[in-house]
């Protein structure tokens, strides 16, 4: 366990490990099954170009602890945003009241267990002067114009953030970890005459911000971004409207995983499925999907903004098979769904912050690679959409029903990729869709590191991924 | 201890802050501060799920050193994090740009008489009653119908809180206000099919909110009647957004008349002021300072005081929304729209929700919108929807799985009419409202 992280966290507050083991116990004076406190502390800053100079930069501290006592599917939950031993019994004589006083849980002595880093453990922030990020910002800046000399609007953004956490249970789970996050965003705008057309692009992960100025196939990673940006913005400005209706529709690899996110990752989260709520709820070890199609949820990539050395309730993360050849084989749990319904928790607890319930959330999902090259793919349709690239989506996981909008797409006419066309959204039933993959790419990559998951008004970052595929039916919401 | 005091003591906070920033070498700073408590407790199947205490609060500030910004914000409000948070803002002006835009909102604009506007109408927070609340919604809601199968529960939400805002100008003002609401969730099946949907109220007043019974019921009438939905054709048919979803078509506006959106050319309502968006008869009021509303407010996010303001007149753009900084970029001053608008009432023309289902005689009801297929830079509008197809205004049978796309400007000039039956639960007040031919995308 990092030294360092107790002490900052508990030491410096006047806490020690006994004091956490009192303060379970306090909670299993009433009639409790579990409990766990979670202490965390986080540093976010942003930086933002516009216009060509450095307009905005902000910074954030945070510090807290949350306490949650559980009995049955009961859970009490207090939080304080001070970390004293006073605010700590204040949340534990709070959270414990969803239970009556009587309780006859022992608290287990807590013990660290061992589990490998899934990251760098350096702080971004302090990582690099900032002089050097606003000269990185200017970069991109400087490279955006230098492709593009007529433009108007850039707007370059670069975050960064760095948590400690530190997470006690009474089942005796004791475990720290170092999280930074990094990310940059670069968006513009091209203009012609009165047509407008906005182009996007960003990266990033589990790292320091060094990693934007990495090179990836020669080139910096910052310029990719740009070029992308730049190539979605020039597409969309000879778009035409999108077609209306129901289509074979061939997805891109990568960020169009956003797909099975909502189509199958919600659908198969351990909470859902104990309640009955879910479109897959009681389906284990049927097809639910075609057959060749396995899916996977990962939190042990390496530096993926979707991994986790531990998930925020303590358990190492894993990586899952979700779906193995078509035949649900597994859900996403965390320790309180796993424990009613009789499995183990699969490393996929997550909460946003010390002030939220941990639940079951995915962590980098994804489905594996086929045999397919993504061209004879498209030779297959002679008429249908081709998307590359997407904005977010949304899914009802009781009707399975999912939509999910393209910000980049093309007709595809007799075996052809050719005009590219207005973003639509496309609508589909998860459990009919997943049915319908009929080709599967060789091509399977992981998206940028750009995804943010929303579940119950808490927001976490994710990784998705997913090679070439063909789906032979889809709703596409064109106005052609 | 007396909410006057406690908010007397916030803005003592927000005074030492603004000086320390004045200390180490800021020309104007402003911060704002809040505290929020609260309970959340959840049901599910009647029995209580989670009963959360919540305990919000956090100081953010941005401090100008000549016309460069810095800012920062804590959620620890200890001395030293005050402090720590000073020093992070004054730092970050050290490292960004000159920008003559930049900087406080004019003296002159600031707000300086601060009536009541009915926000805060405290109650203990009583886990016990929440429960009752949240379970007694539940009973009615399985109680319904047999179709209701299962719940995704209810849940009562409670809060009461206080916020500050003080500039380096001299305003430093605070205000509290609560906040009470309940949603429920339902599931209902029926063979293979299973469907959710759900209700809420909310209100500043404990006693504003619907019955917890009617909630439920609400709840499941709305779960049942999706069951058996179908997917239709593609086709061009008016589109009847039910109230319940008919805010964010103005929300929608919203972002496009902004000035964050204007200056950054990134509107499709760029250079359209005074022009003829929507139909004549089609007006927009704003009420900043209507008693109990969800969106009152006597100041915006900068201490800009807010003003009635007809947005909408006689169908056409009268005003662009502005902060601050977006009015000196486009030229202009603010509009008192630092963090939002306040309080929208959009105007009807006097059809009650059946009457409308009439106007539109065949066509689509729809009851709900999916996913986020809008962009403000072009106004091209493609959506997720569920709801019910209509034939010679009778309802005859749930629709699902489709969307509903056209483009903003046409669907603005499209409007045939507004319900005067509002839904009055957000900063948005608006009717069901009928737009003819939109695409809609099935089979």
């Amino acid at each position: 366990m990092s030294n360092n992280v107790a002490r900052h966290l508990l030491t410096d507050s006047g806490l020690e490990i006994s004091s956490l083991e009192q303060a379970l116990g306090q909670i299993h004076r009433h009639d409790t099954d579990y409990a766990d406190l979670y202490f965390q502390s986080s540093q976010h800053e942003s930086w933002v170009l516009e216009d060509g100079i450095i307009k905005e930069g902000s910074y954030n501290i945070e510090r807290g602890v949350g306490v949650r006592a559980i009995s049955g599917e009961k859970t009490g939950f207090a939080y304080s945003d001070e970390i004293s031993p006073a605010a700590l019994d204040k949340a534990c004589k709070a959270a414990r009241t969803i239970a009556p006083a009587g309780g006859t849980h022992q608290v287990r002595g807590l013990s660290q267990g061992s589990y490998p880093t899934r990251y760098e453990q350096d702080n971004p922030i302090l990582g690099m002067a900032e002089a050097e990020k606003v000269a990185l910002l200017k970069a991109v800046d400087a490279y955006v114009r230098k492709q593009e000399p007529g433009i108007n609007q850039v707007v370059v953004s670069l975050t960064g953030v760095y948590e400690e956490v530190l997470v006690a249970a009474s089942d005796g789970t004791l475990a720290t970890d170092v999280r930074p996050l990094v990310r940059l965003n670069c968006s513009v705008l091209l203009e012609s005459g009165d047509r407008r057309e906005r182009g996007g692009a960003g990266a990033g992960g589990r790292h320091t911000y060094s990693f934007f100025s990495s090179d990836e196939n020669g080139r910096p990673v910052y310029e990719q971004l740009a070029d992308d940006a730049l190539h979605m913005a020039r597409v969309n400005m000879q778009a035409i409207a999108s077609p209306a209706g129901t289509m074979p529709v061939v997805l891109g690899s990568g960020w169009p995983g956003v797909l099975l996110h909502e189509a199958v990752g919600h659908g198969l989260e351990g909470d859902f499925n104990r309640k009955g709520a879910s479109t897959f709820s009681g389906k284990m070890g049927q097809q639910v999907a075609a057959k060749g199609v396995t899916v996977v949820d990962d939190g042990t990539m390496q530096d993926r903004r979707g991994s986790l050395s531990v998930d925020d309730e303590g358990t190492p993360t894993q990586r899952n098979v979700l779906i193995e050849d078509g035949v649900l084989t597994g859900y996403m749990q965390d320790k309180m769904n796993a424990r009613l319904m009789g499995v183990k928790p699969t490393g996929n607890g997550r909460r946003e912050s010390y002030a939220h319930l941990p639940m079951p959330r995915m962590t980098n999902t994804y489905m594996l690679g086929g045999q397919y090259d993504p061209q004879e793919i498209i030779k297959t349709i002679d008429r249908g959409i081709y998307a590359p690239n997407f904005a977010g989506g949304q899914v009802d996981i009781t009707s399975g029903k999912f939509v999910f909008s393209s910000a980049e797409a093309y007709l595809i006419e007799n075996g052809k990729i050719t005009a590219p066309v207005k973003g639509a959204t496309l609508i589909g039933n998860g459990p009919e869709v997943m049915q319908k993959i009929s080709m599967i790419g060789n091509d399977v990559a992981l998206d940028r590191g750009v995804g943010v998951c929303g579940k119950d008004g808490q927001s976490v970052p994710v990784g998705v991924g997913q090679p070439t595929l063909k789906i032979d039916e889809l709703t596409v919401g064109g106005t052609a | 201890m007396q909410i006057e005091q406690q908010i007397a003591e916030i803005q003592n906070v927000v005074d030492d802050v603004l000086k320390m920033a004045v200390g180490k070498g800021a020309t104007q700073a402003e911060a704002s501060m809040s505290k929020v408590q609260g309970i959340a407790v959840s049901s599910r199947m009647k029995e209580v799920e989670n009963v959360e205490f919540t305990n919000d609060g956090g100081l953010g500030i941005s401090v100008y050193v000549g016309k460069h910004k810095g800012s920062a914000s804590t959620a620890d409000l200890s001395t030293q994090a005050l402090a720590l948070t000073v020093e992070k803002a004054i730092d970050i002006a050290r490292y960004t740009s000159e920008d003559p835009c930049t900087g406080l909102a004019d003296e002159q604009l600031m707000a300086t008489e601060f009536p009541d506007l009915e926000l805060y109408h405290p109650q203990d927070l009583d886990p016990q009653h929440a429960m009752r609340v949240a379970i007694d919604a539940e009973t009615a809601a399985l109680e319904y119908d047999p179709r209701i199968v299962n719940s995704d529960g209810a849940s009562y939400n409670a809060n009461l809180g206080m916020r500050v805002y003080g500039n380096t100008h001299g305003i430093n003002a605070g205000y509290p206000s609560s906040r009470y609401s309940l949603s429920c969730m339902m599931i209902g099946a029926q063979g293979d099919d299973m469907q959710r949907d759900y209700a809420y109220t909310v209100s500043r007043k404990p006693d504003g909110l619907k019955a917890a019974a009617e909630v439920g019921s609400e709840a499941s009438e709305a779960t049942v009647s999706r069951l058996g939905a179908q997917k239709i054709n593609t086709a061009n048919v008016p589109v009847l957004l039910h109230k319940d979803v008919a805010s964010s078509l103005f929300g929608h506006y919203v972002s496009a008349i902004s000035g964050g959106s204007l200056y950054r050319r990134s509107s499709f309502l760029l250079d359209k002021l005074g022009e003829q968006i929507f139909p004549e008869w089609l007006n927009i009021e704003e009420k900043p300072r209507l008693k109990g509303g969800l969106a009152s407010s006597n100041f915006d996010a900068e201490g800009v005081v807010t003003r009635d303001l007809n947005v909408v007149e006689n169908g056409r753009l009268a005003h662009y929304l502005f902060t601050t900084y977006s009015s000196r970029k486009m030229g202009t001053t603010s509009t008192g729209h630092a963090g939002g608008i306040h309080n929208w009432i959009i105007g009807d023309t006097g059809h009650s929700d059946a009457d409308l289902l009439q106007e539109m005689g065949t066509g689509l009801l729809v009851t709900e919108l999916m996913g986020q297929g809008v962009s403000v830079v072009t106004g091209d509008y493609s959506r997720g929807a569920a709801g019910f197809w209509v034939e010679n205004g009778i309802i005859q049978y749930p629709v699902h799985e489709i969307t509903i796309a056209g483009n903003l400007k046409q669907m603005y000039a499209n409007i045939r009419a507004i319900g005067r039956e509002r839904d009055v639960r957000g900063g948005v007040q608006t009717g069901s409202v009928l737009i003819d031919n939109m695409k809609i995308a099935g089979n």
